[in-house]
């Protein structure tokens, strides 16, 4: 350092670059994708527990009938519905369009809302309780898990779109907007292989 | 090359780092930009990796004082038969508690540490990539680690042992609040550790100094990168076992209830599914250490830099496959017991190949016996001698014969003090004079070095033999007349050793931080990143972002790194650059100091504390946690000096 400070040699100068960066240019991006793989690992754990407690039973729900299949299909359709909205936001937080960002924003807080709203109905229709034995306690478990993935991302995208209409808005901000919806996609796929275990599962055998 | 930088016209010139900007102005702009304010507010919310990183070792070696006492509590309780010095009662919550804060509280935060303050200098960047996480990581920790503590000198602390097997730490077995703690405290401290993880990932994928592509990145770096990735993969098994713990002794579910479908056994694999992956997220930034301090030493490159790279990743796939080979006294089918013989045998090869290629570095080198060293060789030699045993355990009829007694105890302090302390010890010694700009005194060094040396093997090696004449381990006292007395009064007698080495050792660091001999920028004429910055750095890093171009940057450019320029000066800013060959790519700005990470970890603590006590402090308590972190993310001003379009 003493001999930098004195003769510094300097090869390229870097002040061309750009001060922000979309998917895996930007760190955010990155980071997102870390705790994906750590909320993935949860929910792979917790499916593996289901199998393991399931294991153990000779009939599977034990003696009560399975979740009812409306209110799970339902939002299964939902959930995947609110996919195109979640990659036109992406779009056109690349496109850095300030207008239509918005608009997009808006869409997402409400697709993100609804799900929640039919949540509600779905624990209701699991025809058990986490009191009742091991296969409540793991169903409530795992929809609660999801549940609480749908409630930060929901929260988040509110946030996000109240500071879209703000004087805090410049261009790094819309990489913030196309990090969300990476990481709603997650929150969208993970619940294709939940939906599945807690409405089909019980239902093969 | 001296062109002045870009400016757009009528608006203030923006500064930025390079042949027009003299190295005393380049200095002092940086260092107004970086600089934690002083006073109790800066230091409250400081984002300084370095400052951040100082705070997180300082803590974990006070937990590990702590640790160490009650260690040699117990070592006190069992130097004679019948002795009554404390009861059974707390004797359970004095191994619970060592081990619990051994584990979770000392080890793995000690090696986060280091990465959190080394990692950004060994890639030559000028922050770590989240600082405010960062910040918010280390207050969670601190304030787990203190509920904890708090709530053993409160006679509620932990009596279940640190794996906390159930039915023992379930609800019926377990009332009161002692068992929550410890499940708490899991919390707390993987919430941290996750945290961290991510930061050093991002850190190293993308804010690398351009040149250092993958087949550059120092292998100390790759060892934090991936024990990083098992963390990712590992704690979530103990964050969601430890939930459904609590969940079950709190509101009323089945998890690991056989009467209603539950399974005990469920939680071993969970918990183990965490805990064998744990002791290679202990192990491998050791690793990290001795492939720095051996090289530096020996006087060359390291030997086999691939092989190396290559036994970390296989350690880390493999420690996957090994958790079974806990539970063998637990009536599992013989087939799945001999895959996981297979695969524990199988995890010493890479062992192998690291310690064969540090042999083979020191061997082509001319070592010079200083203290680190002197502890990395010690590391090799009470390491293989635990991982001796460790093929022996890995054997189910010997597992059997001496499952829960004192040879697994002493087994598994041979593989982590001499697997994670030992090396440790040596990076302090190593890196002290970065951190501190000041030289360990290296007399004061060896005389601990020998006496640990000595005091552990003395400590520990005869509970091998107390393990095979049949001592159980975790009890808190033995009848005279089976032979175990001799050794157990030799044990203590090292424990005590022990402790005389590490008062030495703390002795030293006390004086050697005010009187120790200064330091230059490079003691040791080392070879990474680190050393090409002031000891201790500058809040800002480096003036310039250092250009690399092989592995050992400081030896292959004697004459001062290349560098490259226009980062701004005025406002915190880092390079991004891609992944694989670290070339330049985005200029991203940082943020500035906040309080709102403490304060967030302030609202997350009151409501996993009191969620303890009552479910709805989930519901409640997550409110405040949202208002904080919602404050956190929330731009307080617009950008100082916006950027001109040129992209």
């Amino acid at each position: 350092m003493i001999r930098q400070m004195t003769n510094p040699r300097f090869m390229t100068d870097l002040a061309h670059l750009p001060t922000h960066g979309h998917g895996a240019r930007g760190a955010t991006w990155w980071g997102t994708l870390g705790f994906i793989a750590i909320e993935g690992t949860v929910f792979v754990l917790a499916v593996a527990a289901y199998f393991y407690l399931m294991g153990h039973e000779q009939s599977w729900p034990p003696n009560q009938p399975p979740p009812d299949l409306m209110w799970g299909n339902i939002q299964l359709g939902v959930i995947l519905a609110s996919m195109i909205p979640n990659l036109w936001a992406d779009k056109v937080g690349r496109q850095e369009d300030l207008k239509k960002t918005r608009i997009a924003l808006v869409i997402m807080s409400v697709a993100g809302l609804v799900p929640l709203g039919i949540r509600v109905f779905e624990f209701y229709g699991l025809n058990c309780l986490w009191t009742d034995n091991a296969y409540g306690s793991i169903v409530w478990l795992i929809l609660g898990l999801h549940t609480v993935h749908l409630l930060t991302d929901v929260g988040d995208t509110i946030v996000l779109t109240v500071l879209m209409f703000t004087r805090h808005v410049e261009p790094r901000r819309f990489t913030d907007v196309t990090d969300n919806c990476t990481y709603w996609d997650f929150v969208v796929l993970s619940w294709v292989p939940i939906w599945a275990l807690i409405y089909l599962v019980p239902r093969l055998g | 090359m001296n062109r002045m930088p870009r400016t757009v016209p009528g608006r203030e010139e923006i500064a930025r780092d390079g042949p027009w900007l003299s190295e005393a102005e380049t200095h002092r702009r940086l260092e107004r930009t970086w600089e934690t304010p002083p006073g109790l507010w800066g230091w409250l919310s400081t984002v300084d990796h370095k400052m951040v990183g100082r705070r997180y070792i300082a803590t974990a070696f006070v937990f590990f004082v702590l640790a160490g006492i009650l260690a040699l509590v117990m070592r006190l309780q069992l130097a004679s038969p019948e002795n009554g010095l404390v009861s059974a009662d707390r004797y359970n919550q004095l191994f619970t508690m060592h081990g619990t804060t051994m584990m979770f509280l000392f080890a793995v935060p000690v090696m986060e540490a280091f990465a959190i303050y080394l990692v950004p200098l060994m890639v030559g960047t000028r922050s770590i990539a989240f600082p405010r996480l960062n910040a918010f990581s280390y207050w969670v920790y601190l304030f787990g680690g203190i509920m904890l503590w708090v709530a053993f000198a409160l006679n509620i602390g932990p009596d279940v042992g640190w794996f906390a097997y159930v039915p023992l730490a379930g609800p019926q077995y377990a009332p009161g609040k002692r068992a929550d703690f410890w499940a708490q405290l899991v919390t707390f401290t993987e919430i941290a550790a996750l945290a961290v993880s991510v930061e050093i990932i991002v850190t190293v994928l993308k804010q690398r100094a351009p040149g250092m592509s993958l087949n550059r990145i120092p292998i100390f770096v790759w060892g934090q990168l991936v024990t990083s990735f098992m963390v990712l993969f590992a704690m979530p098994s103990v964050m969601l076992s430890s939930s459904m713990l609590i969940m079950d002794r709190l509101v009323g579910t089945h998890f690991f209830n056989k009467a209603e479908g539950g399974d005990a056994l469920l939680w071993q694999h969970m918990f183990w599914f965490f805990g064998h992956p744990e002791v290679y997220i202990i192990f491998l930034p050791a690793t990290g250490f001795v492939s720095s301090i051996i090289p530096v030493f020996a006087r060359r490159p390291i030997f086999g830099y691939t092989a190396l790279v290559l036994a970390l990743f296989a350690t880390a796939i493999l420690g996957f496959g090994l958790w079974v080979h806990h539970m063998f006294a637990t009536n599992l089918p013989h087939l799945g017991n001999s895959f996981y013989t297979a695969a524990s045998m199988t995890i010493a090869i890479p062992s192998g190949i690291q310690i064969f290629c540090w042999i083979a570095t020191l061997w082509g080198g001319s070592p010079r016996f200083a203290t680190p060293l002197l502890f990395t060789i010690g590391f090799i030699v009470v390491f293989v001698l635990g991982g001796l045993s460790g093929i022996m355990l890995a054997s189910v009829p010997l597992d059997l014969q001496v499952h829960d007694t004192y040879f697994v105890v002493a087994h598994f302090h041979y593989v982590l003090i001499g697997g994670a302390v030992f090396p440790l010890l040596g990076a302090v010694y190593y890196w002290f004079p970065k951190l501190t700009g000041r030289m360990l005194n290296e007399l004061a060094g060896k005389v601990h070095f020998w006496l640990f040396f000595i005091g552990f093997n003395l400590t520990f090696f005869p509970m091998h033999l107390l393990g095979l004449e049949g001592m159980p381990r975790r009890v808190y006292t033995y009848p005279p007349g089976l032979g175990w007395d001799t050794m157990n009064l030799t044990a203590t007698v090292g424990a005590v050793t022990l402790f005389v080495s590490l008062s030495i050792f703390a002795a030293n660091v006390g004086v050697s931080l005010f009187r120790g001999q200064r330091a230059g920028s490079n003691p040791w004429d080392a070879s990474t990143l680190e050393w090409a910055t002031p000891s201790p750095p500058a809040s800002y890093n480096f003036a310039h972002i250092p250009v690399v171009s092989g592995h050992d940057p400081l030896w292959e450019e004697p004459d001062g790194l290349p560098v490259v320029s226009g980062l701004r000066v005025n406002q915190r800013e880092v390079l991004l650059t891609t992944a694989v060959d670290a070339e330049p790519d985005v200029r991203e700005p940082v943020p500035q100091p906040s309080i709102w990470p403490l304060i967030s970890a302030l609202t997350l603590t009151g409501m996993l504390i009191g969620s303890i006590f009552t479910p709805w402090a989930v519901l409640w308590g997550s409110i405040p946690v949202a208002v904080a972190v919602t404050a956190w993310f929330w731009p307080k001003s617009p950008p100082e000096t916006p950027e001109p379009v040129i992209d």
